[in-house]
């Protein structure tokens, strides 16, 4: 009788194990290029297989990750880390302080963002990790959260230093992985904190946008990302799925070589703005007039975005007299002229994304109008910065992402410092601006800084080393069979150990 | 026996050389410079691309002459070593077998799926040259040969995924997620080698030798399987080789259509990368295959038609 009892008591357990084993599956349109953290640690820390030392909550704001809790000394040099109590990583090993300062010390000699602190030394302390720096940055939290400084497992190293496999401490562990575009994850029996509620994870990169659409309107995928705008409609009118859109910190803006005898002229970049119908791409293009672009950055980001600004708006007669205001007339084929010159040159732009290439042409279009030749080649994403470097960009059509630290100043300071940057203004700098930012960047008062970003902002609106055309929006589907999805505007982490199968 | 053995080891060899050279010299001719390329491959588009370049140089010894890196590539090759990719760090050996692999996989169903509808059909439009089968499979052929594989394969999607929900619009691991892209070439492939099967079996069909075996009494199925079918597949064997080379190179739309990690795509990538080791590693062994498949249909056409051939 009693063994009965046990026979049926097992075939119960293995029934809940079977139905708790059904994976989350989830598509997205990243691929796995490689597993080092500076390539795709952006995709192990958002499937939570990877920590950071600090990461943020759905508000943006900054939150333990590996770290519960850090301080800093009186002079803002010296910084203390303290590690999570009972921190493992898959391998059963501790998450021990000399791992985690090893590992960024590594980090900061690379190219990943981190690598721009003034960091002069890194020592662990007992339980801690002290960063001492060598003048004082508070945002340095707000890095320590991008995916570059995911902590690793000695074990996930080979011989040769090099990354050979994935062991991190989150809430799940890498069960296979298959580049470039497979992962399958399961619950890490090391993780001390919530247990996640679905035991297994399968992530398929996928990088058609409509063949991902179908794949969640086929019900064959739980959770879909990055839709195409074309297609959020139509998945919004579907009963079983639930698409949730988020504005996140990406603005697609044209870099002009301000250095260039077409564009070094204030009223030229003027004119080029005010010829643009933001409202026309962003209606037709991205099928949402609101994101139409008035300022560099959207509304979502408070402190940021300053709404007294006067708008970057269409106004063709404008533009029409500042571009004669700066000499330019119209020749005998419509197109401006100065000095027996046409006001002709090439718009750079990529495919990386795919409204990119379309945009540039509604662009090419738009100046057309106003007598401004451009021609729109579309390349690989490093011809852009290649260009930058060598000086014969004249313009480029851009998608710039300013969450890659989850505090705008991370990439201002690296887009408009002196000699610009790949992503930032090419051929020019303004001492105001960048005076500006390094204040922003001693100063811990986010109240005292409120004016310092406000100001900074009123410089780049009105000089326009980057014209910004439009914002951006992620749309995430997911089936309704699974509840407490989470939208992470920043993109840090995904949220999928609170994902439950809904009742 | 052993000069033999030595000749081809030569020759093997000497084909490593031609391949490698040739795949560095063209992806280095691309225009571009490469480690902005790697870089961007490495980092993706919202990375500092020009400051990962200068680390990228100085890791791979780009500034360094090139007959310097070009001696050191097939220095490496010469080692029977294949190097690891320059874009995702792992041996080339292992992306060969996971996406070469994939692909192969999706070849495999293809090649059976189209054997399944294409030839068939054919026999049948053969053997009744004008009638209702022969108009419908031409028109058939016509307009799935037509459509391209993009648009027939979201056709395809449309209606088994969404519509009847028997497969996956896209996926890569199991046999279910193969159905749907092994189907859209297989449809492209059965349009043509129906009709090669229905030429060649209806010309062997008005054969002398045809007429003679009925006249002389023998029964249907064995003229159709002795003469008919024997004759005819020559042919269609050799178109065959054609397709599965077509399939091993030419797939890299209907892969990224469906999620499918294969060659086609990850040559792509490796080509905009500037990846050499990997476009290298991918020259090889397609050339090998290539090879493999030739031969195959060449022992496969001489036990269909043993007798020797006159040159």
């Amino acid at each position: 009788m009693r063994r009965n009892w046990m026979i049926a008591a097992l075939i119960g357990l293995s029934t809940i194990g079977a139905a708790e084993a059904k994976p989350l599956k989830v598509v997205g349109p990243w691929e796995i290029a490689g597993i080092d953290p500076a390539q795709s640690g952006y995709l192990f820390s958002r499937m939570q297989v990877a920590e950071t030392l600090v990461s943020v909550d759905a508000s943006g704001k900054l939150v333990g990750g590996l770290a519960s809790s850090w301080s800093t000394e009186e002079d803002g040099l010296s910084w203390r880390f303290r590690l999570r109590d009972g921190a493992r990583f898959h391998d059963g090993s501790p998450v021990s302080a000399a791992i985690v300062a090893d590992t960024l010390r590594k980090v900061h000699a690379g190219t990943g963002v981190f690598s721009q602190v003034p960091v002069a030394a890194i020592e662990p302390e007992e339980n801690d990790v002290v960063i001492r720096l060598s003048k004082p940055f508070v945002a340095l939290p707000a890095y320590l959260v991008n995916f570059s400084t995911i902590v690793l497992a000695p074990s996930s190293f080979g011989a040769s230093g090099r990354v050979e496999r994935i062991v991190g401490s989150g809430p799940y562990r890498v069960k296979s992985l298959t580049p470039p575009l497979n992962m399958q994850l399961e619950v890490s029996p090391e993780w001390t904190g919530e247990k996640p509620g679905i035991a297994e994870v399968d992530y398929q990169a996928v990088g058609q946008g409509e063949t991902r659409a179908l794949m969640a309107e086929s019900g064959e995928a739980d959770l879909v990302f990055s839709m195409l705008p074309v297609s959020v409609e139509r998945l919004k009118r579907n009963a079983k799925l639930d698409v949730r859109i988020a504005t996140i910190p990406r603005t697609r803006l044209l870099k002009v070589n301000a250095a260039s005898p077409l564009f070094s002229d204030i009223r030229v970049r003027r004119a080029i703005s005010a010829a643009l119908d933001r409202e026309g791409i962003t209606k037709v293009i991205l099928r949402n007039s609101d994101l139409a672009a008035t300022q560099l950055f959207p509304k979502a980001l408070a402190g940021w975005h300053v709404p007294e600004l006067a708008p970057l708006k269409r106004d063709l007669t404008a533009a029409k007299v500042l571009l004669a205001d700066a000499g330019w007339t119209p020749g005998a084929d419509g197109i401006l002229q100065k000095d027996g010159k046409p006001f002709s040159f090439t718009l750079l732009t990529y495919a990386s994304w795919p409204e990119l290439p379309p945009i540039a042409t509604a662009i090419q279009a738009q100046l057309r109008q106003v007598g401004i030749d451009a021609k729109v080649s579309v390349g690989n994403s490093s011809e852009i910065p290649a260009r930058h470097k060598d000086g014969t960009l004249e313009m480029g059509l851009v998608s710039r992402l300013y969450s890659i630290v989850p505090d705008a100043i991370g990439v201002l300071r690296d887009d408009f410092r002196p000699g610009g940057s790949d992503w930032g203004a090419t051929g020019w700098a303004n001492d105001n601006l960048n005076g500006l930012i390094e204040s922003m960047a001693a100063t811990s008062d986010p109240a005292a800084r409120l004016p310092l970003q406000r100001r900074a902002m009123e410089i780049l609106q009105s000089e326009l080393p980057a014209i910004p055309v439009t914002w951006s929006e992620l749309a995430i589907v997911a089936n309704k069979r699974i509840s407490n999805v989470q939208v992470d505007p920043l993109e840090v982490n995904y949220g999928l150990a609170a994902v439950r199968w809904a009742q | 026996m052993s000069r033999m053995i030595l000749a081809r080891l030569l020759q093997a060899g000497l084909v490593v050389l031609v391949v490698g050279v040739l795949c560095f010299v063209l992806v280095r001719a691309l225009p571009g410079d490469p480690a902005m390329r790697i870089a961007a491959g490495r980092y993706g588009p919202d990375a500092n691309i020009t400051e990962a370049a200068e680390l990228v140089r100085r890791e791979l010894g780009l500034n360094q002459p090139v007959l310097v890196q070009l001696g050191a590539s097939l220095g490496q090759l010469a080692k029977l070593d294949l190097g690891r990719s320059l874009v995702t760090g792992l041996p080339i050996t292992k992306e060969l077998r996971i996406q070469l692999g994939a692909t192969l996989w999706l070849s495999g169903a293809t090649l059976v799926l189209s054997l399944v509808l294409g030839p068939p059909l054919g026999l049948f439009a053969g053997l009744s040259r004008g009638g209702w089968v022969d108009r419908a499979s031409l028109g058939g052929a016509i307009i799935l040969r037509s459509l391209p594989p993009f648009v027939l394969g979201l056709l395809l999607i449309l209606f088994f995924a969404m519509l009847l929900g028997l497969f996956p619009p896209a996926g890569y691991g199991t046999w279910r997620d193969l159905a749907l892209p092994a189907l859209t070439l297989a449809l492209s492939l059965a349009a043509v080698s129906s009709r090669v099967t229905r030429d060649a079996v209806s010309a062997v069909a008005r054969t002398p030798y045809i007429a003679f075996a009925r006249l002389k009494g023998l029964p249907e199925p064995v003229v159709m399987r002795r003469h008919i079918l024997r004759n005819a597949a020559i042919p269609v064997v050799s178109y065959l080789a054609l397709q599965a080379i077509y399939l091993i190179e030419g797939v890299v739309v209907v892969e990224t259509l469906f999620g499918i990690p294969g060659i086609g795509h990850a040559l792509v990538h490796a080509v905009i990368a500037r990846d050499v080791p990997m476009v290298q590693g991918t020259a090889l062994a397609m050339g090998l295959l290539f090879v493999v498949v030739a031969a195959g249909v060449d022992l496969t056409c001489h036990w269909l038609d043993p007798r020797p051939k006159r040159i």
